[in-house]
C-alpha cells in the first residue's frame, strides 16, 4: 500500500474508532494508560481505546505481527504518530514493556520467549517493572549481590532491590541477578524474568518528596525464576541490561521533551502578564527565552539524531547525551513554571483535585537526572565512548 | 529539509576544509595581524573563493553563480570559522547577495549580481548605528531630491568597510520605511574611519554628509522593502551563526587534543573527571547549536516564511555556545591559554566579535520572545 493510502485509511480509522475521551491532552498520571492484571481503567474509553488499538497491533506499530505488533514500515509508523497527533489521540498504552524489556527481547529473547511475552505486553494484559538497583549498587550497578543458584529447572533468588518503580502494581519483573558467584563481576549476572505473584517475592511502597510512592523496594526471599525465563545465556545479563538501559534514556528522553505545562501559559495562570500579554518580568521572560531557544534546538537535535540513525549512523552513547541535555533541560522547564507561577505555584492541598500538580510535577522533575543513570554517571559515558577520554 | 548532508554538501564541506586549512590556516590571520593589514583580509584568497566557485553561491546560474542556498554558504561559513578565515564572504556573497536577490531591480540584478559571482568586488553592509546591534534604529536618512536622494548620518563597524568598493546602506525614507541604498565609499561627502578589533578585522565607521545619490542606487525592486529588509537581516543572522559554530567546534577540537596531550600528575589531564564533565556538556551545547543552525539554513532555503524564528534561535544560541566553548577552551588549557602563541584566545576572540554582529544571544532571545508572543 502506497504511504498516501496508507494516510488515508489510518486517518479514516482513527476518527472512526478513536473514543472522544481519548482526544485530550493528558492531565494527570490517571490519564496513562499502564495496563497489567490489576489495572483498574479510568474511564471506558481508555478501555476501548487500548483494545481497539491492540487488536491492530497498534500499541506497538514497528513490532512483528506475529508478537503482536502492527508489523508496519518506520514510515507507515510515523504516518500513524502524526495521525494521532493531528486529532490529539493519547497513546493507547505506555509501559516499561513497551520501552525497556520488549526491545530487549526482540534482540535477545528465543523465539518461545518473544511468543510467550511479546503479545501480552503490546495487549497491556501484562505489567513489568525494573529490578536492577539494590542498595549497594546504584550507579555502581554492576556491583549488585541479589543471586540467584541453579536448582534444577530454576533459579532459586534472594536479596534485595530498591526505587523498582511501580513494583507493587506490577505482575512480572525483569532483574539482575547474580548466578555465576566465580565469574569475574561483568560476566556473572544473568536477566532474568520473574513472576510476582508468588510467596518469595514481596514489595514495600517508599514514600517520595512528590508526596507519592511510584516506586518500591522489592525483596527476593527463596524466589523461583524458571530457567527457560532467562533472557540470553547465564552471565549475558550485564550486556542485555546496558542494551536496554539505552532504550531506557531515549524513553525518558522522549518524555522529557514531551510538552506539558510552559512558563508563558504558567505566566498567563498567575495572571503575570501586561495588558498586552507579554510576561512582566524581563528578567524572567529573558529565562524563558533562552529555554525557548534550548527547547527548539533540542527538539531540532532530536530529530537529526533520527534521521542520522536511519542512515545508519547509530545513536550509540549518543543517547548518554541526549539524556543529559534533555533531563536538565526538563528540570529547567519546571523550576521556570515554578517561578512563573510564584505563590500559585506552591499550591500542595486544597479543594481543587488539581492542587499540588505543578509542585507535584516540579518535585519529580528532580529524579530525571537520577533515575536511569545520573546526569554524573552520563558525562562520564559521554567522556569516556564518545569523546574516547580516559577512563578512570 | 534535512539533517543529514547529501552528496553535494559533503563535497562542498569536505573540500572547503581543505581548501581553507591550505589557504587560509589560523597562521593567515596572525600573519594579516602582524602586518598590520590594512584591510583586515587577503585579496588573493577573496579571489579564491570565486575560483572555488563559492562566491556565487546564492547567485544564480543566469548570472553566473552556483545558486547553491543559505545552508551552502553555512557550510563555508562554518568551515571559515574553523580556520578563523577572514574574508569578504559573509558580507559579499552572502549579505549583497541576499540584498540583491530580495531587493534588486533586475537591472541592478544583471550588473551586480556576475560581478559578486566572479569575485570581482567586496561589498560592505552599513547597517547599525549604535554600540548594540539595534536593526530598528536607523537615523541614516535617504531624503527624496529630484529623481535621486540626499543621504546624510553615521553607521558603526560596518565589517569589511576598510576594503569595500561598494556599500549597501540601511537608511530611511520619506516614509519612514527602511530601504536599501547602493553607495561609493569613495563618493562626495563620505567619510570613513577604520577601526581595528579585537579578533583582527578591520571594519569601519562611516559618516554620510548630504551625499547625493542617483535614483538606482535605492534598490527599489521589493514590493515592501521593509519585510525585504527583515529577511536579509535573519539570512546573515543564520549565516553568521554558521560560522560561530565553526568557530566553538574548532575551539572545542583543540582543546580536547590538548588535554589529551598535556600530563599532570603523572597522567594525562583529560582523564580528570572535571575536565571530563565540562568537555562531555560542551559537546552537548554544540549538538543543540549545530542542529538549530542546520535547521536556520535549511528552512532558509525550503520554508523562508518559517525562517524568522530558526534565525533567531540559531543566531543566540551559536553565539552562547561559540564563547562559551572558546572560554572553557581557555581555562582547561591552563596558562598557555592565555598566551598569543596558543589559538585558543584567537577562538575566543572572534566568538565575541562574530556573536556581536547581528545581535548577541541576548538580544535574538529576546527576538524569541518576541516572536513567540511572550
Ligand atoms: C524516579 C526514579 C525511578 C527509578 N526507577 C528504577 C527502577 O524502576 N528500577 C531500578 O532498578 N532502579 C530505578 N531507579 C534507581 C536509579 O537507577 C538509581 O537511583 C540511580 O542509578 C542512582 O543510584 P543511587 O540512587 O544509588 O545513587 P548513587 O549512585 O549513590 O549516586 C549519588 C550521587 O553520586 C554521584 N556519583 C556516583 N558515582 C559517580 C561517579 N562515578 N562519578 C561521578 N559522580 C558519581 C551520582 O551522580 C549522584 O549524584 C529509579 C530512580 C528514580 C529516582
Amino acid at each position: 500500500m502506497s504511504l498516501e493510502n496508507f494516510r488515508k485509511e489510518t486517518k479514516d480509522w482513527l476518527e472512526a474508532n478513536c473514543p472522544q475521551g481519548m482526544r485530550q491532552p493528558i492531565k494527570s498520571e490517571a490519564d496513562i494508560c499502564w495496563g497489567g492484571r490489576n489495572w483498574t481503567f479510568a474511564s471506558e474509553d481508555q478501555k476501548v481505546w487500548l483494545e481497539r488499538m491492540a487488536e491492530r497491533g497498534w500499541t506497538l506499530p514497528t513490532w512483528p505481527k506475529e508478537y503482536g505488533g502492527g508489523g508496519l514500515s518506520k514510515e507507515e509508523a510515523f504516518v500513524l504518530k502524526e495521525e494521532m497527533k493531528a486529532i490529539n489521540a493519547r497513546s493507547p498504552l505506555d509501559s516499561f514493556g513497551i520501552w525497556m524489556l520488549g526491545p530487549a527481547l526482540l534482540k535477545y529473547g528465543t523465539h518461545e520467549q518473544k511468543l510467550e511475552f511479546l503479545p501480552p505486553i503490546a495487549r497491556g494484559e501484562i505489567r513489568w517493572c525494573q529490578g536492577y538497583s539494590e542498595p549497594g549498587a546504584g550507579s555502581d550497578l554492576v556491583s549488585l549481590r541479589t543471586k540467584g543458584v541453579l536448582e534444577g529447572d530454576h533459579y532459586t533468588v534472594n536479596g534485595q532491590k530498591v526505587w523498582t518503580s511501580y513494583a507493587d502494581k506490577s505482575d512480572w519483573i525483569f532483574a539482575l541477578v547474580r548466578t555465576e558467584a566465580d565469574a569475574p563481576k561483568y560476566n556473572g549476572i544473568s536477566f532474568l524474568l520473574i513472576d510476582m505473584d508468588q510467596p518469595g517475592v514481596t514489595t514495600k511502597p517508599i514514600k517520595l518528596i512528590s508526596g507519592k510512592s511510584p516506586f518500591c523496594e522489592t525483596f527476593f526471599d527463596d524466589a523461583k525464576a524458571l530457567v527457560k525465563n532467562r533472557v540470553g545465556e547465564a552471565g549475558q545479563g550485564w550486556e542485555i541490561a546496558k542494551y536496554l538501559l539505552s532504550h531506557e534514556r531515549a524513553g525518558i528522553v522522549s518524555e522529557a521533551a514531551f510538552g506539558g505545562l510552559n512558563p508563558v501559559t504558567a505566566a498567563h495562570q498567575s495572571g503575570e502578564v501586561d495588558a498586552d500579554g507579554k510576561m512582566s518580568d524581563p528578567i524572567l521572560r529573558g529565562d524563558v527565552a533562552r529555554l525557548t531557544i534550548d527547547g527548539l534546538a533540542f527538539d531540532a537535535t532530536m530529530r537529526r539524531v533520527k534521521e542520522e540513525a536511519d542512515h545508519g549512523e547509530g545513536v550509540g552513547a549518543r543517547a548518554s547525551l541526549l539524556k543529559y541535555m534533555g533531563t536538565e533541560l526538563n528540570k529547567r522547564r519546571n523550576e521556570l513554571n515554578m517561578s512563573a507561577l510564584g505563590y500559585d505555584g506552591l499550591l500542595w492541598e486544597g479543594e481543587k483535585e488539581s492542587d499540588g500538580e505543578v509542585a507535584r510535577s516540579w518535585l519529580r522533575s528532580r529524579a530525571n537526572s537520577i533515575e536511569g543513570g545520573t546526569s554524573e554517571i552520563n558525562l562520564n559515558i559521554v567522556a569516556k565512548r564518545v569523546l574516547n577520554l580516559p577512563g578512570a | 529539509m534535512s539533517f543529514v548532508l547529501n552528496e553535494d554538501e559533503q563535497m562542498l564541506r569536505d573540500s572547503a576544509r581543505a581548501f581553507l586549512a591550505e589557504s587560509a590556516p589560523v597562521t593567515a590571520l596572525r600573519a594579516l595581524r602582524d602586518e598590520k593589514s590594512p584591510t583586515g583580509f587577503s585579496s588573493e584568497l577573496w579571489s579564491s573563493f570565486a575560483e572555488m566557485g563559492w562566491s556565487g553561491v546564492l547567485v544564480s546560474e543566469d548570472h553566473g553563480g552556483v545558486d547553491m542556498g543559505y545552508a551552502a554558504a553555512g557550510l563555508v561559513l562554518e568551515e571559515m570559522g574553523r580556520t578563523l578565515a577572514s574574508s569578504p564572504f559573509l558580507s559579499t556573497s552572502v549579505l549583497a547577495a541576499t540584498a540583491f536577490n530580495l531587493a534588486g531591480t533586475d537591472a541592478q540584478k544583471s550588473k551586480w549580481l556576475p560581478r559578486i559571482a566572479a569575485g570581482e568586488t567586496v561589498i560592505a553592509i552599513a547597517l547599525d548605528e549604535r554600540a548594540r546591534h539595534n536593526p530598528d534604529h536607523i537615523e541614516t536618512r535617504a531624503k527624496k531630491d529630484g529623481n535621486g536622494f540626499v543621504l546624510s548620518g553615521k553607521k558603526r563597524f560596518v565589517n569589511e568597510g576598510a576594503g569595500a568598493d561598494l556599500l549597501i546602506v540601511v537608511a530611511r525614507m520619506d516614509d519612514d520605511q527602511i530601504g536599501l541604498f547602493m553607495v561609493d565609499p569613495k563618493a562626495n561627502g563620505v567619510s570613513r574611519e577604520d577601526r581595528r578589533t579585537v579578533d583582527s578585522h578591520v571594519p569601519a565607521d562611516f559618516t554620510f554628509d548630504d551625499v547625493k545619490l542617483d535614483g538606482d542606487a535605492f534598490l527599489s525592486g521589493a514590493d515592501d522593502s521593509d519585510a525585504a529588509y527583515r529577511r536579509l537581516l535573519d539570512a546573515g543572522r543564520a549565516c553568521q551563526a554558521a560560522e560561530s559554530l565553526g568557530v566553538a567546534e574548532q575551539a572545542f577540537d583543540d582543546t580536547i587534543a590538548y588535554i589529551s596531550e598535556r600530563e599532570q600528575f603523572g597522567v594525562p589531564i583529560s582523564s580528570f573527571q572535571g575536565l571530563q564533565h565540562r568537555a562531555a556538556h560542551l559537546l552537548g551545547e554544540l549538538e543543540l547549536a549545530r542542529s538549530l543552525v542546520r535547521r536556520a539554513l535549511t528552512t532558509l532555503d525550503t520554508q523562508p516564511s518559517q525562517a524568522p524564528l530558526w534565525c533567531v534561535a540559531a543566531k543566540a544560541k551559536a553565539t552562547q555556545v561559540s564563547r562559551l566553548a572558546a572560554a572553557e577552551g581557555i581555562q582547561m588549557h591552563g596558562g598557555v591559554g592565555m598566551t598569543d602563541e596558543y589559538d585558543i584566545g584567537l577562538y575566543y576572540k572572534r566568538a565575541q566579535a562574530a556573536g556581536e554582529f547581528l545581535g548577541d544571544d541576548a538580544f535574538n532571545a529576546g527576538e524569541v520572545a518576541r516572536m513567540s508572543g511572550y
